[in-house]
């Protein structure tokens, strides 16, 4: 017999978990003694259970595996809300185990108690009180299966104090049979057949593809299918890498911030393969204005609920996209014949590519633009890049050019400001070689500041490229576009001397004001300082704003672009 | 918008209810009525949901509901034949020539009296909710001292069975 609290660390290495990001209180000693006496579970301690999660979140995004979070009850658990419903929102497989207060004090306002099945059940896959020490590790069996199969999403394990305390057999099941959840994997055969008879059809095709691509590691089938239809690709922006963005057939990012070619592309697209995507309300604009065209679309997805949700779909198909996708190519083998028209809507995405949507113009002032440009040179395009949320977020996703699949890790559902230096922890600790650069603004890097002193402690090397506008940029641009230029609350004063907080913390910190130092400061950090931190505070044109932009309200095709201004 | 009753089998287990409720308020569907028991499985529960909306809004309900990782089975028992009853109580003032009134109403509707004071009865009344609804339209609104109904709940007819 062992102890509830050594159970759970048992089921952690049943698991093959390697670490656990997560910060103790009373709640979850028992738990962190049990970790004391191993070492096969290393535990990272972070300055604030937010960054625990978004760390966990990381670990899992830029990996096959699960991350795992740990802390304890009450306030621990509310700090750790905003990290979950992040990893929520972008479907990623996370478990986070939660101290509670002893079952026998459940619901009398006990110190440190809080409703944490209740607050957390709205932005979970699934959560679960443990009532009994018997039913421990078969709770924690279920929750990494619900974490890692079907729609991945995070599972909250709520833990009471007496129950680590128990002691109770250890033994934990290999497999889970749950009658209640049986996500579908193999996609309809009648439905592929459906598909491929309307790819044959296509004129104008386009295949659209998100995060489910990148999840379910279909990146590779996606890339050969593409190539297979010589069909033109776009990403959104939780899908970029999952099919290379320095590949010919590739039109860039679409939505708000799409390319002038991938928008045009999307609007006027007479079939739409759509993969792993949603069509949400960042992707296809004012959608009355998105339906005015007549198309067809086929929706591979393995959430029936995404299917037809915002868009009438005429081929939905359930399954595993990588699966689904080998079907596709299977059928396709028996002679398929992409149409000759195909080759004229070639010539109209590259007129539109013509316009050259990304270009910019350089100024006295360090364009964040460029900055993007010279990381992605640097880094030989190879980095694992983390960003925050704001402009600087729109700047990587459109300048860095990921050709694999994991590597672009930003909170893309919730839009979460502050993810980025913890994302960067988990990555490295999945990673441990990894080049990892964490784009960021000076808004957002204040939002979870305090994990540089983790940072510290483990030794991670991130690269934090700070591009400091002086403004909370996104919502200066907003402001500037459609309130009349009254900049409510939008310019950050008082800002610290980030490098001087570098150093504070123990790290490597660099400003650059002028173009020319870019490249030089980028390579020097990344060579010189290859095993260091490194803060480097870009500051940047303070009014230089993302295009292309489709503004609220307006339609797919009615951008601003920058030569419009 | 159309009417329809959702059955569902769910684990019997604690906050099942609320994982369905904070569906229906988070996405913002109607809940007309909701009711819940155990089946003849205790490790089941069967909830009956009376909603309306779209075609779109009710596929999108369905398909929200099954991926509830609690939830067994959902069908909408409207989309074909099925039966649906409701239970009402109804607490009215009976005293004087209101009395014989109210037992002959009663006998009407095939109401029955199930406790009798001086001055009040309290009739049980079951069957389609259009028919508890008539029975309250065609009482003397003054008389009705309190009214608590189930909500409807639902059945399939003939071999369509909601089973594990
Ligand atoms: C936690 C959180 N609060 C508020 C917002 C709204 N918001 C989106 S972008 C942005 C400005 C970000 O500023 P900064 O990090 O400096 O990036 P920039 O846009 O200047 O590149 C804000 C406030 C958010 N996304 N997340
Ligand atoms: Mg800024």
């Amino acid at each position: 017999m062992i102890s509830g609290a050594e159970i759970v660390i048992r089921c952690l290495q049943e698991e093959k978990v390697d670490c656990v990001f997560g910060y103790p209180g009373g709640s979850v000693l028992h738990i962190y003694d049990a970790l004391f006496k191993q070492d096969q579970v290393k535990h990272i301690l972070v300055r604030h259970e937010q960054a625990a999660v978004h760390a966990a979140d990381a670990y899992s995004r830029s990996s096959q595996r699960v991350g795992v979070a740990l802390v304890t009850s009450g306030p621990g658990v509310t700090n750790t809300v905003t990290g979950i419903a992040t990893a929520y929102m972008d479907s990623i497989p996370m478990v986070v185990l939660t101290g509670q207060v002893p079952s026998f004090y459940i619901g009398q306002d006990a110190f440190q108690e809080c409703d944490t099945v209740g607050i957390t059940r709205p932005c979970v896959k699934h959560n679960f009180l443990v009532k009994d020490v018997k039913d421990l590790a078969i709770t924690i069996k279920k929750a990494f299966h619900i974490a890692s199969t079907g729609r991945p999403g995070p599972v909250v394990v709520d833990i009471p104090k007496d129950i680590t305390a128990q002691m109770c057999e250890f033994d934990y099941p290999k497999t889970i049979q749950m009658r209640s959840y049986n996500p579908v994997v193999k996609g309809h055969l009648g439905q592929i057949k459906k598909a491929v008879q309307i790819l044959q059809e296509a004129k104008r095709p386009i295949i659209y593809t998100g995060g489910g691509v990148i999840l379910s590691d279909a990146a590779e089938q996606l890339t050969k299918l593409a190539h297979k239809l010589n069909f033109p690709v776009t990403n959104t922006l939780m899908g970029l890498g999952g099919y290379p963005a320095t590949d010919k057939q590739f039109v860039g990012m679409l939505g708000m911030h799409g390319t002038f070619e991938a928008n045009n592309a999307m609007h006027y697209a007479d079939v739409i393969l759509a993969i792993g995507a949603r069509f949400d309300d960042r992707v296809i604009g004012n959608p009355e204005h998105f339906s005015e065209e007549k198309r067809r679309v086929i929706h591979i997805d393995i959430d029936p609920s995404s299917i037809s949700k915002r868009v009438k779909v005429d081929v939905p198909i359930v399954g595993n996209v990588p699966d689904v996708l080998e079907e596709i190519m299977k059928l396709m083998d028996g002679g398929f014949k992409t149409d000759p028209d195909v080759a004229n809507w070639w010539k109209q995405i590259d007129a539109w590519r013509g316009r050259d949507s990304l270009r910019y113009k350089q100024s006295e002032h360090i364009m964040p633009q460029y900055v993007m440009e010279k990381l992605y040179e640097v880094t030989g395009g190879n980095a694992f890049v983390t960003s925050d949320v704001g402009q600087h977020q729109m700047f990587a996703a459109q300048y860095y050019k990921f050709d694999k699949p994991r590597r672009w890790i930003n909170s893309g559902g919730l839009g979460t400001m502050g993810v980025g230096l913890p994302y960067g922890m988990g990555v490295l600790m999945a990673n441990p070689d990894a080049q990892v650069a964490c784009v960021t603004g000076e808004g957002s890097i204040q939002m979870c500041i305090q994990e540089l002193s983790t940072c510290k402690q483990y030794g991670f090397p991130i690269k934090i490229i700070n591009l400091n506008n002086g403004m909370l940029g996104m919502v200066r641009q907003w402001q500037e576009m459609f309130y009349s230029k009254r900049y409510s609350q939008s310019y950050v004063t008082s800002l610290p001397d980030f490098v001087k907080l570098a150093e504070a913390y123990g790290h490597v910190g660099m400003k650059i004001e002028k173009p020319e130092d870019v490249e030089p400061a980028l390579r020097k950090a990344f060579t010189e300082h290859k095993n260091d931190l490194v803060f480097m505070d870009f500051i940047i044109d303070p009014v230089a704003n993302v295009f292309p932009m489709v503004a609220a309200g307006k339609g797919l095709t009615e951008m601003i672009l920058a030569e419009d201004l | 918008m159309q009417r329809h009753i959702i059955s569902i089998l769910i684990e019997n287990e604690s906050g099942a209810l609320s994982r369905v409720a904070g569906l229906f308020s988070a996405r913002g569907y109607n809940i007309e009525s909701l009711t819940v028991a155990p089946t003849e499985d205790p490790s089941l529960s069967r909830m009956t949901i009376l909603t309306s909306g779209s075609d779109e809004v009710l596929e999108q309900i369905t398909k929200q509901l099954n991926k509830l990782v609690d939830v067994v089975k959902v069908v909408d028992l409207s989309e074909a034949a099925h039966v649906e009853r409701e239970l009402m109580l109804i607490k009215v003032r009976a005293t004087g020539k209101d009395r014989e009134e109210m037992k002959r109403m009663a006998d009407i509707f095939r109401g029955r009296i199930i406790d009798v004071t001086e001055s009040t009865f309290v009739i049980e009344l079951t069957g389609a909710s259009a028919k508890l609804d008539s029975f309250i339209s065609a009482l003397d609104a003054g008389l009705i001292l309190e009214t608590v109904r189930t909500g409807v709940c639902g059945i399939g007819r003939g071999d369509r069975i909601l089973k594990v």
